[in-house]
């Protein structure tokens, strides 16, 4: 049981932090990255290179990683979606151009690495140590990144609450024409969330690569994921995203252990359309309109 | 890199050119052989085929060409390749074989990366009268398929036969002493592991094993430590993982840090990539997994320092279907100089009668099939011995118990 609970943890921990990126890009940037994904292998093969071929410990690496696909991310939004922005005139609308665009994008990113590193499958490891915590065995690096987790998705709870510049970004997420009646740059504030959002995948990217197998073509799994705890939790809700989170760890861990591991996955789109049919926006979503 | 984007280049090149000559090829005399193939550069195939294919395509190509071409009758004949991107999906490699067959009017095919699509694109090769080597294809249905389809040649062979031998060596060691009779049995939900679990349980059950552990996962499973902990705490003898290569890599990962070390640790598909070694190092040793091959033939030795020269990074070959895929490159090169011309039903003919020196030995085919596969391999020294069948030439005994993993 305890194993079972722990294990749940840190899957769900791990989910979360898939998912905070998204979140953040979805909910006040209103941008539906569908290339959301590729982004995180990009910063998993990143960290591979970092590793490999400079021997630097991918935590370490973070420190490059992460100001790196900020700035990225926020060129991508000034340069690429804010004529989107600017052009949409519905909320809806700029959802349909986005992803259209993102859609695009995922070609894109996912070319240049198949060009780089070929479609071959890698994996190293880092950190991939048993550590004992209450009796049970766990690898050090998931716990790490679980920690992570942990740790990033309250930081940015307490800037979203507890500051100006977070308080702006919500104002954004929940009205955006609003938001400039009380002199808040809705643009340059929606290009902050949709970096921020960009780093936060970044770091789950190089987190991930110490215990997951990737490949150049295995974003699209991390797109879906991300999207089903984003959409459970509650879009643009960093608190949603890790009960959601963890909600389908601790669930699909428990199934695996007392029931059977192949029904792991029904139980994830149970628990998931359950949600959906009690609270149509989600766990901590409120409805619009 | 830049060796990546002059590939990309050349493909894109290969595909103008094809489109700007295709007009005036056929009247003139035979200046080159065209060879085209559809393989999955992007898609959930892409894995496999960056290991298991490509490079020993474009090894191949490179080597007939800088030896001239292909022979046909008393000159050299160079080759010339197209090829497009399945993009993993049947539909795509149908359309891309169509394309090949009566656009760009390509001499022969190679066929796809899988199971799955070489499954696919059966019907099409076999209607226009290509021939099909299909070197990545396991499935049940191989000698059915053969007789239906007299131009396809099945080098891979059937899932049956793999969990069947399987379970024959495990039943010689249990004789032997080495084993007791608890297996648990881990499988992907999915064509492979399905196949496999199920040709494996009744061979298990028939010889008498117990099977304490028998469940399946479904694919994309990203934390497999809750089944690790299970079949651990039952502590069987032999644990058996019918997987796909993440998960391969996953539950070899999670099983040396909970320490579960039964005494025989077997693994599926990708256990025999190069990335299982250069990952698990010294903790590779006494594993056992799908595939194998004579690591100490000097055929295979060459092959391996060849694959390593001509591959982008000087990555070294699968230990199970990439010598296979090479072989089956050389069967229809040999075929093709035999009969020397582009005849491909003569081709056909020559493949199903004669016999061929390949890397994995002489091969001579029976109803479109080898007579010999290797089935279980386990990594001793660094290396991917095949172990099973122990009949088969150059078969190394197995090192039962696997031993204990190493701290890192």
């Amino acid at each position: 049981m305890t194993n079972a609970v722990l294990t749940g943890l840190v899957l769900g921990g791990m989910y979360a932090l898939i998912a905070m990126g998204l979140t953040l890009q979805y909910g006040v940037a209103r941008i539906m990255n569908l290339s959301y994904g590729e982004f995180l292998i990009g910063a998993a093969f990143a960290s591979y290179w970092l590793f490999t071929g400079w021997a630097l410990n991918p935590l370490a690496g973070l420190a490059f990683v992460i100001p790196v696909s900020f700035g990225i991310s926020y060129l991508l939004y000034r340069v690429l979606l804010t004529p989107l922005v600017r052009r949409a005139r519905t909320r809806d609308a700029l959802e349909v151009d986005s992803i259209l665009a993102t859609f695009g994008m995922m070609f894109i990113v996912q070319g240049i690495m198949l060009t780089m590193f070929g479609g071959a499958y890698f994996s190293y490891s880092f950190l991939a140590v048993p550590v004992t915590i209450v009796g049970e065995v766990l690898a050090l690096n998931r716990l790490i990144a679980f920690g992570l987790a942990v740790v990033v998705g309250l930081a940015l709870y307490l800037t979203l609450t507890r500051t100006r510049i977070g308080t702006s970004i919500r104002a954004v997420a929940v009205d955006p024409i609003a938001a400039q009646l009380v002199a808040i740059d809705v643009t340059r504030t929606s290009a902050l969330a949709f970096a921020l959002g960009g780093a936060l995948v970044a770091s789950a990217g190089v987190l991930i690569s110490m215990f997951l197998t990737f490949s150049a073509t295995s974003g699209v799994v991390f797109t879906m994921k991300a999207l089903i705890v984003v959409v459970m939790g509650g879009v643009g809700n960093l608190l949603g995203c890790l009960v959601a989170g963890l909600a389908l760890g601790l669930s699909e861990a428990l199934v695996a252990t007392f029931i059977d591991p192949g029904l792991t996955l029904a139980v994830n789109f149970a628990l998931f359309l359950g949600v959906l049919l009690v609270k149509p926006a989600g766990i901590f979503g409120r409805a619009q309109r | 890199m830049v060796s990546a984007v002059k590939r990309l280049a050349a493909g894109l090149l290969a595909v103008v050119g094809a489109a700007s000559v295709g007009w005036d090829g056929a009247a003139e005399a035979q200046t080159s052989v065209k060879i085209g193939y559809a393989i999955s550069r992007t898609g959930p195939a892409a894995g496999g085929a960056a290991v298991t294919t490509i490079p020993n395509y474009e090894l191949w190509v490179k080597e007939v060409n800088a030896g001239g071409g292909l022979k046909l009758g008393d000159k050299r004949v160079p080759i010339e390749v197209v090829q497009y991107d399945d993009r993993s999906s049947a539909e795509e490699a149908a359309k891309a074989l169509e394309r090949l067959i009566t656009q760009d009017k390509v001499d022969f095919i190679l066929p796809p990366w899988g199971t799955g699509l070489n499954l696919a694109v059966g019907p099409i090769l076999n209607k226009a009268g290509y021939p099909h080597i299909a070197s990545t294809a396991v499935t049940d249905r191989a000698p059915e398929l053969a007789k239906r389809w007299p131009n396809s040649f099945w080098l891979l062979g059937t899932s049956a036969d793999a969990a069947k031998t399987l379970v024959e060596l495990l039943v010689k060691l249990r004789t032997e002493g080495k084993i007791g009779d608890t297996v648990a049995m881990a499988s992907i939900a999915d064509g492979f592991g399905i196949d496999l679990s199920g040709a494996a349980r009744p061979a298990l059950t028939a010889a008498k094993f117990k099977l304490a552990y028998d469940k399946t996962y479904p694919v994309g499973t990203q934390d497999l430590s809750p089944i690790i902990n299970e079949v651990k705490a039952l502590n069987p003898d032999v644990f058996i993982a019918f997987s796909y290569p993440p998960d391969t890599i996953a539950i070899t990962e999670q099983s040396r840090i909970s320490g579960f070390n039964p005494k025989i640790f077997y693994t599926g598909v990708g256990t025999a990539f190069p990335l299982f070694k250069q990952k698990f190092g010294a903790n590779a040793e006494g594993v056992m997994g799908i595939g194998g091959w004579n690591g100490d033939s000097p055929a295979i030795k060459d092959y391996l320092a060849r694959h390593k020269a001509s591959a982008a990074n000087g990555a070294e070959p699968d230990r199970w279907a990439s010598a296979v895929t090479y072989a089956g490159l050389q069967m229809l090169q040999q075929a093709i100089e035999r009969v020397g011309k582009v005849d491909r039903a003569a081709v056909i003919n020559d493949l199903q009668s004669g016999t061929f020196d390949t890397v994995i030995g002489k091969v001579k085919l029976e109803n479109n099939m080898p007579t010999k596969y290797w089935w279980v391999g386990q990594w001793q020294d660094g290396e991917f011995y095949g172990v099973g069948p122990s009949g088969n030439e150059g078969a190394r005994a197995p090192v039962v118990p696997k031993p204990a993993w190493k701290a890192q």
